[in-house]
Parts: C-alpha cells; sequence; structure tokens
C-alpha cells in the first residue's frame, strides 16, 4: 500500500473545492492508497481495515452460505472506509478522468459518513487506530493463551450480529432539556404504569397535576409534587429505593449481557476472554450503520458524483468514457437489485419533487394522477430536501418513505418472480406485480436484518441462559444453530436454550391433488447442554 | 425421457405397499430443493443482493483475488492439526477439505482444494418458501403483470460449480492453481485394488529413468565392453591391426567417437489399464445433504485416480434417476442437479450395455462407484440384482456408497444387496459402505478406505 502521488493527490484536492461549494461537508484531510491484488488478498477479509485482529479464518475461504443469507457486514471490495482521516483505496491504473469520477464518489461517501446521523457513535474516534490497539490486546492475549483466543474469537463472531446497535446510538441524542429525575421516570414510566396499572384518564390527570405544580413553581415543583404523591401512595418512596438498587439487566446484546453477567467469565482465570468480546462487539457496531444504508450511501455517492463530474471543467473532452462508465455502475439491471442505481434514483427524485414542492401534505392529498403529474409550487427546496434525508434516514426509512407509485412508475420497475414449471421443468421469471407497495415491500425484506433474539434470563432454570427468537416470517438457519450455541454455552458456562419457530413445510400429496402447499410454523426450543443440542416442540 | 408417473402407475399395477407409494410420489413431487444456479440462466442478478455491491468492483473493475493458498503450501497441515486439535478440545471440527471443487470440462479437471469453513451465526433463513416458489427482486422496463420474461431450465448442461454439488448456487469462486491438490493429500492411502494385467495400451506410473541407452563420445558411465569392441572395429577399418592373432592393445588408435557410454533414459513401465465408472443417484430424494455427500466421495475418488494415476486411468460418468444417461465429463456429472424418480437397476444396466458395446472388460479393469441415499422403486431389486450380477462378473471392485436420510435406517438398497448374499459371497468384489447424511469428511474419506482396501 502506498499513498498516491502528488500529481493525483492534486486532482483529489480540486475535487473536495469544487464538492464544497456543492453543499458537501466533509473533514480536510483524507488519505488514499494504491493498492495491489496482493494487498487485497490481505484487506478483503479484514474488511478493508488494514489494521482489524488477525485471525485464522481470515487465511481459509470463508464459504458464504447459500448465497442468500443476510451477512455479517461483509465489504471485501468497499473503496472508502469510515475512520478519522478518512481512508480510500485505488487501482494504479486508472486514468485522471476516471479518478476525478471516483474522487468524488468518495467524498459523497465520506460526507455520508461524517454527516449521516446513523454513523454518530463513529464521528469521535480513528477507528483503524482503535483497531490496531485491538489487534495488539489479541496479538498478546494469543501469546499468553495460545489458541483458547482463537476459540474465543470465534464464540463471539458467532454473535457478533446479536448486538444493541441502537441502544449505543439513542443516549447520544437525548436532548439535554428533556433529562428529568430518575425519581420522576419511575413514578411515571413503571409505578403508575406497570404497578398500579393506571386508566389513562387518570394517568393523564397526574401528569397535568405534575406540569402544573412544575409551572407554578419551577425550582421547589417536582418536590412538593412528591410530597402529594407520598400522601396518595406510602409506598411509593420504599419501591423506588428498591428499584434503585435492582441492577440493570442487558436483554438485547448477548455479547455485552455475558460481558456483564456470565460467572464463566467473571473467573480469575477467564477475566482476560471479556477483553476479546469487547474487541469483536465494538467492531460489530463499528460496521452496523455501513450496512443499514447500503443503499442511500450509494445513492448519495453517485448521484454526487454525476453531478459534480459532468460540472467539472478540468477533464472536458472525457464525457462519453464518463457516461460508459457512469451507465455501467447506475443503470437499473432488467432483473435483479442494483443498489447505486436505486439509491441515485430515489435521491434524483426527491430533488425534484422537492423542488416542485411535492415534499408537504398538500401535494399528498391530491389523488388525480395528472393533477400531481403537473404539480409544481416552484419551492425549490430539493436541495435541502436530499440533505436532510441523507443526514437523517436509513436504508428502511428512506425506502419506506419515498418509494410510491410515481417512482416506480417512473423508471418502470416492477417485483420479478421465480417460479417452478414443474410440467417442463423449467424456471419461469416473471413480472410478478407492478405495485409500488409491493415492490417496497421486496427491497424492505431483502435489507439487512439481523434476528430479534432477547435475552429472558428470568425464564432460564437450574442456571441456563434462555434466549427467545421473536418471530418476524423467517427462520434461523438450522444448520447453524448447533454451533453457535456451543460458543454461547462455553461463554455463559451453563446450558442454553434457544426458542425459536420453524417452518413445517407440507409436501403436496400426489400430483393430482394440485393444492397449494403450505408453511405452517412451530415453535421449538433448542438447548444445548454439555455440547449436545436437543430440540423439542413447545 | 421415460415419464415417471407413468412408470409409477405400472409399479402400482404390480402391487406396492401404500406407503412406499406415498414416498414415491414425495419424492417426485420434492421440489422444494430444487434451486437454480442463479448465476446462470437469463438473469444472473436475480439472486444477487444488495450488499453483493461494492466500489472497487463496480468503480474500478477491481476483479475477485482469490486467497493465495498455494502461497502458503504448509498452511493446509496446520490448519489440519488446528482442527485435530480442535477436536482434542472438546469442539466439533471447522475446517472443511475439499469443499470447493473446479472440476473442468473434458478430461481437463482441475482438482483443487481449498481448505474453507463457515463461520455459523444465528441468521435469518430466506430460502424457507412454499415449493416451487423461488424468491423475488427487483426489475425494471417493459412487461405486463404475470408476463414471463426469461426462462431457465432446471437441469442444465455444463453448469457451473458452485458451494456444492447439485444445487450450484454461492458466488463465484474462481479458484485455479492457487490451491492444494487433494490427490497429494488421498495419494498416500490408497490403492486401485486387483488390477490384473490387461491389455497394456497405456503407463500407468511414471517414467522409470535407467542406464540403458547408448551414446557415444560423451555421457555418464563409459561401457569398457563396447568402447573396446569399438576401437577393434575402428583399427581393422585403418588397417592398424594386421595379425588379429597377435594384438597389441598399445598400438591402437583410439577416436574419440569410439568411447561408448552408458547414459540414463526414460522407461515406460506399462501396467494394466482401468476404466472407472462413476454412478449417482440424481433423483429427487437426494436433495440436499446426501448429494453432497455422495458427491464429495466421488470427488475424491475421481482426484485421487487423477493424481495418483497422473490421468491414465479413465472414467466415465453415469447420473440415474428412473433413467440412466451417460454424461461427459465430470463436470456435468458434478453438477447436476436433482429430481425426479429412483431405479437403480437403470444405471447398471447402462455399465453393463456400455462395458458390452465397447468390449471394455477385455482390455480394462473396471471398477465401478456408485453413490445413492438407499431409496429405490424397485422393490427387493428385482431388476437391479440381475444386472449387479453381470457387473461383478467382470469389474475388479464395485463400490456402492449409501448416504442414509436421518431418520431411515436399512434402506431399500442395502435391504436387497444384503439379502442377495453378494456382499458375502463376492467380498472382493462388491464393497458397501453405509453412512448417515450428516457424516463429516473424516468419514467420507473412510468410506473410500472401506470401498477400496
Amino acid at each position: 500500500m502506498e499513498l498516491i502521488n502528488q500529481h493525483t493527490k492534486k486532482i483529489m484536492e480540486g475535487c473536495k473545492e469544487r464538492a464544497r461549494a456543492a453543499g458537501l461537508t466533509f473533514t480536510d484531510e483524507s488519505l488514499e492508497y494504491i493498492v495491489t491484488n496482493r494487498d487485497l488478498i490481505e484487506l478483503s477479509p479484514k474488511v478493508m481495515i488494514p489494521t482489524l485482529y488477525d485471525y485464522w479464518v481470515h487465511d481459509v475461504e470463508v464459504l458464504r452460505g447459500k448465497g442468500e443469507y443476510e451477512l455479517y457486514p461483509h465489504n471485501p471490495y468497499e473503496t472508502v472506509i469510515n475512520t478519522r482521516p478518512p481512508i480510500s483505496f485505488y487501482n494504479d491504473n486508472n486514468p485522471d478522468w476516471l479518478n476525478v469520477m471516483i474522487f468524488y464518489h468518495v467524498l459523497g461517501h465520506i460526507d455520508f459518513f461524517q454527516n449521516n446521523l446513523y454513523f454518530r457513535h463513529t464521528w469521535e474516534y480513528d477507528f483503524t487506530g482503535q483497531a490496531l490497539s485491538d489487534k495488539r490486546v489479541i496479538a498478546k492475549l494469543r501469546a499468553e493463551k495460545g489458541r483458547w483466543v482463537d476459540y474465543i474469537l470465534e464464540f463471539a463472531r458467532s454473535i457478533d450480529n446479536l448486538v444493541g446497535y441502537h441502544q449505543e446510538l439513542s443516549p447520544l441524542f437525548a436532548a439535554p432539556e428533556s433529562s428529568c429525575s430518575s425519581r420522576l421516570d419511575y413514578y411515571f414510566d413503571v409505578f403508575l404504569q406497570v404497578e398500579k396499572k393506571l386508566p389513562v384518564g387518570e394517568y393523564l390527570k397526574e401528569l397535568a397535576k405534575y406540569n402544573e405544580a412544575k409551572a407554578a413553581n419551577p425550582q421547589e415543583g417536582e418536590r412538593q409534587f412528591f410530597a402529594e404523591v407520598a400522601i396518595k401512595y406510602p409506598e411509593m418512596e420504599a419501591h423506588f429505593a428498591k428499584s434503585a438498587g435492582a441492577k440493570r439487566v442487558e436483554r438485547r446484546d448477548l455479547l455485552r449481557f455475558l460481558v456483564e453477567n456470565s460467572e464463566f467469565l467473571a473467573r480469575d482465570e477467564n477475566v482476560w476472554m471479556r477483553s476479546v468480546l469487547e474487541v469483536v462487539r465494538k467492531t460489530s457496531i463499528f460496521f452496523q450503520p455501513q450496512i443499514r444504508t447500503k443503499i442511500m450511501n450509494e445513492g448519495w455517492a453517485s448521484y454526487w458524483h454525476e453531478k459534480l463530474f459532468l460540472v467539472d471543467d478540468r477533464i472536458s473532452g472525457h464525457e462519453v468514457d464518463f457516461a460508459r462508465v457512469h451507465a455501467g455502475v447506475t443503470s437499473m439491471p432488467r432483473v435483479g437489485m442494483n443498489p447505486y442505481a436505486l439509491g441515485m434514483r430515489l435521491m434524483s427524485f426527491i430533488k425534484e419533487s422537492g423542488d416542485a414542492g411535492k415534499m408537504g401534505y398538500d401535494f399528498q392529498r391530491i389523488a388525480d394522477a395528472d393533477k400531481r403529474k403537473r404539480y409544481d409550487t416552484k419551492a425549490g427546496l430539493g436541495d435541502e430536501a436530499i440533505f436532510r434525508v441523507r443526514a437523517d434516514y436509513c436504508d428502511y426509512l428512506f425506502i419506506k418513505d419515498f418509494i410510491d407509485q410515481d417512482f416506480t412508475d417512473r423508471h418502470d420497475l416492477f417485483v420479478t418472480g421465480k417460479r417452478l414449471d414443474q410440467q417442463r421443468m423449467v424456471w419461469q421469471y416473471y413480472v410478478k406485480s407492478r405495485d409500488a407497495g409491493q415492490y417496497r415491500d421486496m427491497v424492505l425484506a431483502s435489507l439487512y436484518h439481523p434476528p430479534n433474539i432477547e435475552i429472558a434470563p428470568e425464564r432460564g432454570e437450574g442456571g441456563a441462559l434462555y434466549l427467545v427468537h421473536h418471530f418476524e416470517g423467517k427462520q434461523l438457519v438450522q444448520e447453524y444453530i448447533a454451533n453457535t450455541l456451543i460458543g454461547v454455552e462455553f461463554l455463559w458456562g451453563a446450558p442454553v436454550q434457544l426458542e425459536t419457530s420453524e417452518a413445517v413445510v407440507e409436501a403436496p400429496r400426489g400430483r393430482e391433488a394440485g393444492e397449494e402447499p403450505e408453511i405452517t410454523w412451530q415453535r421449538v426450543v433448542y438447548t444445548m447442554k454439555d455440547k449436545a443440542l436437543s430440540r423439542k416442540v413447545l | 425421457m421415460k415419464d415417471p408417473g407413468k412408470y409409477l402407475d405400472e409399479l402400482k399395477a404390480q402391487g406396492v405397499a401404500p406407503e412406499r407409494e406415498a414416498r414415491f410420489r414425495e419424492e417426485l413431487a420434492v421440489v422444494r430443493e430444487i434451486r437454480s444456479d442463479p448465476r446462470r440462466g437469463p438473469f444472473p442478478d436475480f439472486a444477487r443482493g444488495l450488499y453483493a455491491w461494492h466500489d472497487l468492483a463496480v468503480l474500478q473493475h477491481q476483479e475477485r483475488v482469490a486467497n493465495p493458498y498455494v502461497a502458503q503450501m504448509k498452511a493446509l497441515d496446520e490448519l489440519l492439526e488446528r482442527d485435530r486439535q480442535r477436536e482434542q478440545d472438546g469442539f466439533p471440527r471447522k475446517i472443511r477439505v475439499g469443499r470447493l471443487i473446479k472440476p473442468g470440462k473434458a478430461g481437463k479437471g482441475k482438482i483443487v482444494v481449498v481448505p474453507s469453513t463457515e463461520e455459523e451465526k444465528l441468521i435469518h433463513d430466506p430460502t424457507i418458501r412454499p415449493p416451487g416458489e423461488g424468491g423475488a427482486t427487483g426489475g425494471s422496463g417493459k412487461g405486463d403483470e404475470g408476463e414471463v420474461i426469461g426462462e431457465q431450465k432446471v437441469r442444465e448442461t455444463g453448469e457451473e460449480p458452485g458451494a456444492g454439488p447439485g444445487q450450484g448456487e454461492g458466488e463465484a469462486h474462481e479458484l485455479d492453481a492457487s490451491a492444494y491438490e487433494l490427490g497429494r493429500v488421498l495419494t498416500e492411502q490408497f490403492q486401485l485394488p486387483n488390477l490384473k494385467e490387461k491389455g497394456k495400451k497405456k503407463s500407468f506410473t511414471r517414467y522409470v529413468y535407467d542406464l540403458t541407452d547408448r551414446n557415444r563420445g560423451s555421457g555418464q558411465i563409459l561401457d569398457k565392453k563396447a568402447t573396446l569392441r569399438k576401437i577393434v572395429e575402428t583399427n581393422i577399418a585403418l588397417g592398424n591391426l594386421p595379425d588379429v592373432s597377435d594384438i597389441d592393445p598399445t598400438r591402437f588408435l583410439i577416436s574419440p567417437r569410439d568411447k561408448v557410454y552408458r547414459i540414463f533414459s526414460q522407461e515406460k513401465d506399462y501396467e494394466p489399464q482401468a476404466m472407472v465408472f462413476f454412478l449417482r443417484d440424481y433423483s429427487g430424494s437426494m436433495a440436499g445433504k446426501v448429494t453432497e455427500l455422495v458427491a464429495t466421495q466421488h470427488v475424491m475418488i475421481y482426484s485421487w485416480l487423477l493424481y495418483q494415476y497422473a490421468g491414465q486411468v479413465e472414467s466415465r460418468f453415469i447420473l440415474h434417476d428412473t433413467e440412466a444417461k451417460e454424461v461427459p465429463d465430470f463436470h456435468t456429472y458434478y453438477n447436476s442437479r436433482v429430481a425426479g424418480g429412483t431405479e437403480v437397476a437403470s444405471a447398471y444396466k447402462l455399465v453393463n450395455e456400455l462395458v458390452e458395446k465397447e468390449n471394455l472388460a477385455a482390455d480394462y479393469n473396471i471398477y465401478v462407484f456408485h453413490g445413492t441415499d438407499g431409496d429405490d422403486w424397485d422393490t427387493g431389486g428385482d431388476k437391479s440384482i440381475p444386472e449387479l450380477v453381470k457387473i461383478l462378473s467382470y469389474v475388479s471392485r464395485m463400490g456402492v456408497t449409501i448416504a442414509e436420510h436421518s431418520g431411515t435406517q436399512w434402506t431399500e438398497v442395502a435391504r436387497y444387496l444384503e439379502n442377495s448374499g453378494l456382499l458375502r459371497d463376492k467380498a472382493d468384489l462388491l464393497r458397501l459402505d453405509v453412512m448417515t447424511e450428516d457424516a463429516e469428511e473424516a468419514r467420507v474419506i473412510d468410506g473410500i478406505r472401506k470401498l477400496i482396501s
């Protein structure tokens, strides 16, 4: 890996000026490296983070299921790394005009990383630096503990998709003025609702009472309010004291739960394992926003590389070359989903809608297709709209909010289905639906979504760890359950149970029956005890 | 092609237990596992997810760089050692050897072994959907709702290899010279049994080098007798040897060309030749792991033959459901998809026909390896056993591998082989290996040992 030469760096700096002038914002410094195939061999298993910890699995071919599984953030050929300063990678034989296009694309990504709020937790530190120190920790442990470090790494990585990414994010956005005392929180959130089960009317009255007291006397209002509460509910203070003493138990983040609660990991000889778990957890949380903004991020970068390239005065004469490469990247495939193409079209669509004043309620109320088409208030709010979307949205909301019938009709989009024609033994690809709702659902279903697995410590018997998989229409990959639970059992130091749902597919009985087979779901519980897996239907 | 539905009706007419009939029908209806290769067909992007698009690949046309396993030749042994250690530490093995295979076309098979593994996690499985449904993705362009915009045959010829046999899914794995030869790993362990002297057309072993050729003027070892003879000849010709009864060697004139040396030369060591038939059941019931096992085992046997006998063993490939067909190369053999009913006899019959038609028995040592899940519509082996007996009359070894589905025991094929008594009477010629569908790699290799020991 070597830095790009001065000539190319100058081009990059020129791109930065023009991108800034167009409204993008990003830090001044950036590092651009030339990568060879040899570098890529090392970089790609480490998700392009040069300093990621070493792990033997990186040296072998990792099979990726049946190719249809959603994966842990696995971006072997990403160009830009979200660090301080951002790093980006280039082939050594790119012509200048192509570099200009790629630089604009890269700057689009950097702007996105540094302004999209889903990346908020990554803004304050340099991940490659962090990774380097983690790598040293792991190397040091490996020198002491040998292969056991790799076992722990493996077990931790096997649950690294069950981390509380959103929990990590939400405290960062709590408005300071909205904070209130824990007594108040307990009284309104737990005491009245959970313990007293107050009817809504009563609850609202109670709220109003508090607000009045607070308004009448901003300093002492709360104290006076609770003095009255103590008369009405004498037990309140005792309950509050008790709840304050109770330890908060992690229910979402399995890695964190194990670090905090596993007695096995708390033993003196095993404490080192916690640092390994922490490293894996941090790494996973770092990558979470990236996989949750793939369409937006690529759409945003493509939108800007197109826009900025076309007005760049330095590269005239290469419009045709650009058009070819650009179309290759951003053309809508006849069948399939290209995040660059979809994201870029949505961004352009939002820009247009904003410019025509179509973002508001007035427009949404119009049902007449012709009127919708001709609607234009000349509001000119397009740029504001896309910059807001770039800051506040993730893929889920982006798709959910902006794919509508106007959009799918404009670009001739449809859902492609595939079905088996048993008579002729062929798979048929067909236009399944042109309905925007179905198109939207199809895209949403293909987004990254780790299973919702809750830790329910109260349900585990005899020290067992009980995990509940909240069913969302998809079962877990069955052949992975055993080996994953072996790892959890090891880290927990006691048996582990996993409650989940599984499909029962009824094979159609004979040809003449001709009935559509159906999938029914049943709840099952897996128990991993002494490295042996058993399954019980509930 | 024989219509399995009709065939089933025939069987029914002859009387089949209803429970077995239901199983047969089920087998015909197995469509859930029938997947098509997403990278072939009219729309290779169909199964390509959103997250398979990356900047370097898309913007800069960076090709996938294969892991250069060959650069770390010691790594395989190290990895295997690590895996053994895992077992001792009480965790299941994780490294698989021989999973990613790139069988080339027409004998140019490049059998490569890649140490590979999976990172298991609790993740959603999107492949669970009603039978016959193939999922959905986006599309753009013209076409009314319901309009078919492309078709793809379920069984394509010359399908690309994928992550596993008989399914051909997964990302494109372009691996060539940069990987291990499986044969090298296996080679010390096996040898073809019962090799007999038959038509010596091909050399089996590699060349032997011996000091057999002679060269005048230079070489490794001076052949003194031959040299002296030459010198005498030369001197007679020169008239330097007037009286043969009184030779004075000190007066000889010696030309450099008179010196005769022995030099190394390649000696071909002709050995008996062999032909190996690979038979694979690709009926509907073979869906899933059983196919993987059988194909893996055959890959191993095939690659071992390629390595050990330097490609001198000829191989033939036969696939069967209720009908058997010969396929031209291992590539097709390995990748063809499962569907349809089962009749083992059809494959055996085809072997007999081929052997007879091409008069192979006279010139070749014949080996037959058959892999199946043990299911056969031909109850009691009424058709199979006679064909099998015929095969046994000429083969050097026949190995049948049964990969049982979990939950089944004592499969049809195992039963009639046992009942026929052939396993006992012709133990030298016929071997049976039964394993369960969740068998590990090591078990598969063990199986090979059993089949050819």
